[in-house]
């Protein structure tokens, strides 16, 4: 419910923005009015305009990086899991180094080596997350290989193909799917974290994590033109969690229906 | 936003451990061995932080002395950072300076034609700076998220969980700066009790003022001790649903030694590893944290050299951060080794 | 017998309910007296761990007692306060899994001191550091295992399964209870073990009175132990007496068909199966549970529940037709006269096959030299104990596990290692069913559509054909058509294990290999497997490799018989030679152990 709601204001919202989102409209810094009903930011412009249009870049971005963390874990960790004798160290290896820096870290290092745009942005996202999807799935998928119904599988001559789709994927959707949700919030603060910083969008863009920084200075005289895209930016993220650990309750974390 | 698929191995209790090595001096020879893999680990941090700060298009000094920079200048910066060498060369020089910790020299400092522009000095207190940070912060955390997560664990699914569990979602997930600026705009907007910045004039020491603190170390605490709570908590349920809990009670040991030597003791070595995630969930968190706060540390440092494209202090900066964030690693390994008889006793 | 000693142990009317208000368990009672040890069987889900649990005053989660009084040593337990006084020091608890029931961060000495100081001995201080050593060194002496202080000094994980399980049981008497639960004490252990801990046990009750409820699902080990019986069934006791009456003339048409369906090693026969299976819980029928899959039901069996009544002195049973169950008489009958086949030529032939494992160790060979041949229509059985590298050889012939050393032919042919590299009709000609009902089959596919598809690759059929003949597989497996369009997750162990024997069967192979396809099953499950596999035989002619731990198991499948010891055979032979007049050391240490219901029933007729 929460999370469709803020979906529709960011996908949506942009439609429905009564002001552009770059033009000035008044006073920096002046509070609510008639016009802005959250007042106007540091150079006068709509913050509720900009707070609607802001939503689909987050969205759009967490998104497309959550897909390439997907794609890039699932086929890393499956080729890991099934192949196992050499590419599997080597693969887990990679991954290993990966995870052993901070995620911030190596966004950073990204920036500064291919500048602060959407692309690379999403991804130096993917690169930094998907290790944690090539784990869960390697570790998925060794443990359902060792299966009987898989063995049995081989022994009758079933193909790596074969097997890869009928047997092992179809049981290890749910911990797969199971923490969608973390890593989805996860690729969405970090990209707001480096716009944060002024090391990603390049301002007039607008961006709820660049929002929040740019307005910080007006934070006494228009408060709203920082918590309004803070609260939004927490919403998602808060909405996106509940709705991955309620998928855990309901369905466990593993596939089988024993 | 605490990101927990650090690289330590999560021990769930009764878990079977891999082979340890045997043999004489095994304790040591781990010991060794785990260095030398995170010393390899380092040498490609090094090699990807170095392929990262030279793969802009142009070179280094063009880019810090803009476009329209004269070539006379260009080349006098280039030889000044030894950037007429070939790349492998320039990497094997920064890999020789860097065990002598020797960082080199600030490309932008060097390009205005300051004299303090040895990336060594400039970066001492920055360090100290955030060492206190984090080191305050650290100091709070354990405590807390031990406290917390095991007091949830204990009351699994009662009043007690759900008043620590359902906050503890929330402040993990969300996002440093979210929570830094809600705490702005209570304690300073609002309230007038708090500062809104850290600043720090050069010199002056984060305790001569107390104050200034007291908002970044809530923020941190807030990410860093909501992930932990979780987990923490997951780790006591697991323990507790273990067949030697059962044992105990139906042969009458009294309850509260059941939880505090056989959940507790058991609980630890996986609490160990969650409590160096979070540790090194402090290495990438303060640089959020010191840009929302303005804090003058190393992540601040960071930040402002990635944005003037300062190379050499971006080199010099992230090495360090990584160097920390390795060597957690290391430390909370060994610690669980000494916790767990059956590892340590695999070793002895 | 022994004289009566005084009552020590009695449960009243006992229910234990889930949140719904089903029960798990009802109406349950018995009694026990000093010195006495009574049996509590049931297959799983029959209530008997949570009627032992009930004893304690514990529950699973979601469960609760509804009615019911336990007192002990003459003691009401009512609140949660006295039955926590009463643990450890009154009656005390032996748990099923050693390995993982004891703290594994404790030394063994500083577990037993937690009992003695949790439990100290009336008027007296907790004691000291020097008296857990002296009290502990005696426990671990009274259990078998040394008492030097080294030992006690060790944490759990570097004991072997056996001397865990001593070390429960010396923590549960360390401070001499009335009363001992032990649940499946000894159903981890291989069958050396469980003889030794038994003899253990037994020793225990003569020296110090103590009495003891010993849980299990296997009569032939309770006959071994206990002196009374109570059978449990659907979360009630059905019937309860002597180990003797119980077992030579059982009377609940249940009990008759759990006796019939104990396999013996020194019996072979065929088993009879029951047919059905147990009623889950909150499904259970209003009259008596058993009716559905009973031979002998008369029309209010299903709406009047029986009361227990009296068969014989000391005898109960919960049945209205208990008169006409027939009388048990298996002692006696015989082995059809096996088809000594003709000599026929050997369809799979193993040579001096060996196979291991690598590790950073180096190598480790799990099987070594072994050599065997399995003749057209024939079963050979495989027999180690765990480690013994049974499994490994299933796994060698079905080619996932490439042998490290020698050949194996099917029809005179040598196949590849792997099963990849073997052609179509080679892959045909070997199917292989395993252990673990719960993985046997793919939770994603349907049952139709897991047994069909082995029938399109090895056999080119396509989907209308293989369906067809999956279907006709499932009925000779005899489960009901419905069956077809349904997941694993719905059906129970013994389904599952049924659906992958079809699923073998789909290629119309020569060889059937069986890793433990019965270990992880109820015993009258096993029989109904067990049957089943006879049926096939006979109908198909098909060869059999079965592979077991059980040795009554394979008297009762098997012509041929190995017997394997670490890797390599050690003895070799037919059913009747091998288990019959054993020649290797290592056979008779095994055989010697295996528990007997025959050699336990005779021994009773010997004394009248």
């Amino acid at each position: 419910m929460l999370l469709g709601v803020v979906v529709l204001i960011a996908l949506l919202g942009p439609a429905f923005a009564p002001d552009p989102s770059t033009a000035i409209l008044g006073t920096p810094g002046h509070g609510p009015a008639g016009g802005a009903p959250l007042g106007l930011d540091f150079i006068g412009r709509d913050v509720f305009s900009r707070l609607l249009d802001g939503g689909r870049s987050t969205l759009l971005m967490g998104g497309s990086a959550t897909v390439l963390i997907y794609l890039a874990g699932i086929a890393v960790g499956l080729t890991a899991g099934y192949v196992q004798s050499l590419a599997d160290p080597l693969l887990m290896r990679a991954v290993d180094v990966v995870l052993s820096f901070p995620a911030l870290l190596v966004m950073l290092l990204f920036v500064t080596a291919f500048g602060g745009g959407s692309v690379v942005l999403v991804g130096a996202a993917a690169l930094v997350l998907f290790p944690g999807v090539a784990r869960i799935v390697r570790t998925a998928t060794t443990e359902v290989m060792t299966r009987n119904y898989v063995e049995a599988a081989i022994s009758w001559g079933e193909r790596g193909f074969a097997i890869m789709r009928r047997e092992v994927l179809p049981n290890i959707i749910a911990p797969i799917v199971a923490d969608l949700g973390i890593r989805f919030s996860w690729a969405i603060i970090l990209i707001a974290s480096v716009n944060y910083l002024g090391l990603g969008l390049r301002p007039p863009t607008a961006d709820w994590g660049l929002m929040i920084s740019e307005n910080r200075a007006i934070i006494s005289s228009n408060p709203l033109s920082v918590l309004a895209p803070a609260a939004v930016l927490a919403l998602l993220v808060i909405a996106v969690n509940l709705v991955g650990d309620a998928y855990v309750r309901h369905f466990g974390r593993s596939g089988d229906d024993r | 936003m605490a990101i927990s698929d650090a690289s330590t191995a999560t021990l769930a209790p009764g878990q079977e451990q891999s082979a340890a090595p045997k043999g004489r001096y095994p304790v040591l020879r781990f010991l060794v061995g785990r260095v030398s893999a995170a010393l390899l680990t380092l040498l490609i941090a090094s090699m990807l932080i170095f392929l990262a700060t030279n793969v802009l298009p142009g070179n280094a000094a063009v880019v810090v002395l803009g476009r329209n920079a004269r070539l006379a200048q260009v080349h006098k910066l280039e030889a000044e950072l030894g950037l007429n060498h070939s790349e492998l060369q320039r990497y094997a020089t920064w890999l020789g300076q860097m065990a002598h910790g020797n960082f080199g020299k600030s490309a932008v400092a060097v390009a205005e034609g300051r004299t303090d522009s040895a990336i060594s000095s400039t970066l001492a207190s920055p360090l100290s700076d955030s060492g206190i940070l984090a080191g305050l912060t650290a100091l709070l955390l354990i405590p807390l998220t031990l406290a917390l997560g095991t007091l949830a664990g204990l009351r699994a699914g009662r009043r007690v969980d759900h008043a620590i569990s359902v906050p503890a979602l929330v402040a993990g997930g969300l996002p440093e700066f979210v929570t830094g600026t809600a705490l702005i705009f209570v304690f300073f907007t609002v309230l007038k009790l708090l500062p809104a910045v850290a600043l720090l004039s050069p010199g002056q020491s984060p305790f001569s003022d107390i104050k200034a603190l007291v908002l970044p170390v809530l923020t941190l605490l807030a990410v860093a001790v909501g992930a932990g709570v979780r987990q923490v908590r997951a780790g006591m349920i697991e323990v507790l649903q273990q067949d030697f809990i059962l044992f105990a009670r139906l042969n009458g040991i009294p309850e509260r030694k059941v939880i505090l030597q056989y959940a507790l003791r058991n609980a630890l070595a996986p609490s160990v590893q969650i409590i160096a995630q979070n540790l090194q969930y402090l290495v990438g968190g303060i640089i959020i944290v010191e840009s929302v706060f303005t804090y003058p540390g190393i992540g601040t440092y960071l930040v402002q050299a990635v944005t003037s494209r300062d190379v050499t202090e971006v080199q010099a900066a992230a090495m360090i951060l990584a160097t920390f964030y390795v060597a957690i690693n290391i430390a909370a390994d060994l610690i669980v080794i000494f916790l767990v008889p059956k590892l340590r006793t695999g070793l002895l | 017998m022994k004289p009566a000693g005084s009552m020590v142990l009695q449960a009243r009317d006992l229910r234990v309910e889930v949140a719904n208000g089903a029960a798990i368990i009802e109406d349950v009672a018995f009694e026990l007296r000093a010195g006495e040890i009574l049996g509590l069987v049931g297959e799983s889900g029959s209530g008997k761990t949570t009627t032992a649990r009930a004893l304690f005053g514990h529950y699973e989660r979601g469960l609760s007692l509804r009615s019911g009084e336990v007192s002990v040593a003459g003691r009401q337990l009512t609140t949660p306060e006295s039955f926590r006084q009463a643990r450890g020091q009154l009656i005390s608890y032996v748990p099923q899994n050693p390995g993982t029931s004891l703290n594994p961060s404790l030394r063994i000495v500083a577990a037993i001191g937690d009992m003695l100081r949790a439990h100290p001995a009336a008027g007296t201080a907790a004691p000291g550091h020097d008296a857990v050593a002296q009290a502990s060194a005696a426990l671990l002496g009274r259990v078998g295992l040394p008492g030097e202080e080294e030992f006690g000094r060790r944490y759990p994980h570097q004991l072997s399964g056996g001397q865990q399980q001593r070390v429960c049981i010396a923590i549960a008497l360390s401070c001499d209870p009335a009363v001992v639960v032990l649940d499946e004490p000894t159903t981890g252990l291989d069958v050396v073990t469980q003889d030794r801990i038994m003899r253990e046990l037994v020793r225990l009750r003569d020296e110090r009175g103590v009495a003891m409820l010993y849980i299990t699902h296997d009569l032939a080990v309770v006959g071994q132990i206990a002196s009374r019986i109570a059978v449990m069934y659907a979360g009630r006791i059905v019937e309860e007496g002597s180990a003797e009456q119980i077992l030579s003339a059982p009377r609940h048409p249940y009990t008759r068909g759990l006796v019939a369906s104990t396999p013996d090693h020194l019996q072979p026969r065929i088993l009879e199966a029951m047919g059905g299976i147990a009623a889950g819980v909150g499904e259970r029928p209003p009259g008596c549970a058993f009716a559905p899959r009973c031979r002998q039901r008369v029309d209010h069996c299903d709406t009047e529940l029986p009361t227990l009544a009296e068969a014989a002195p000391g005898h109960s049973v919960r049945c209205f037709e208990w008169p006409s169950t027939p009388v048990l008489d298996w002692t006696s009958a015989e082995f059809p006269a096996k088809q000594d086949g003709p000599a026929g030529k050997a369809v799979l032939e193993v040579e001096h096959l060996s196979a291991g494992y690598r590790s950073r160790a180096g190598r480790h060979l799990v099987v070594r030299d072994v050599s065997f041949a399995v003749d057209e229509g024939a079963c050979v059985a495989l027999v180690g104990e765990s480690g013994s590298g049974k499994t490994t050889i299933a796994r060698a012939i079905a080619g996932l596990h490439p042998p490290s050393d020698g050949r194996i032919l099917v029809g005179g042919q040598p196949l590849a290692g792997q099963a990849q590299r073997r052609t179509v009709d080679e892959r045909r000609r070997i199917a292989i069913v395993f252990q673990n009902p719960a993985e046997a089959l793919n939770p994603r596919h349907t049952v139709l559509s897991s047994v069909a598809r082995p029938g399109r690759i090895l056999r080119g059929l396509g989907r209308a054909e293989a369906d067809a003949e999956a279907r006709r597989l499932l009925t000779a497996v005899r489960l009901p058509a419905r069956i077809a369009g349904r997941y694993p997750g719905e059906l129970s162990g013994g389904e599952r294990q049924r659906v992958a024997i079809a699923r073998a069967l789909i290629g119309q192979p020569d060889v059937l290999v069986c890793d433990e396809i019965t270990s992880a099953l109820d015993v009258s499950v096993q029989a109904v497997v067990l049957e089943l596999l006879h049926e096939l035989r006979r109908q198909l002619g098909i060869s059999i490799v079965f592979i077991t731990h059980d040795l009554g198991v394979v008297a009762t499948v098997a012509e041929r018989v190995l017997i394997l010891e670490s890797g390599s055979i050690c003895e070799e032979g037919t059913v009747a030679e091998v288990l019959g007049a054993p020649h290797h050391e290592y056979t008779r240490r095994l055989l010697d152990a295996a528990p007997s219901l025959i050699t336990t029933i005779k021994a009773w007729q010997m004394v009248r």
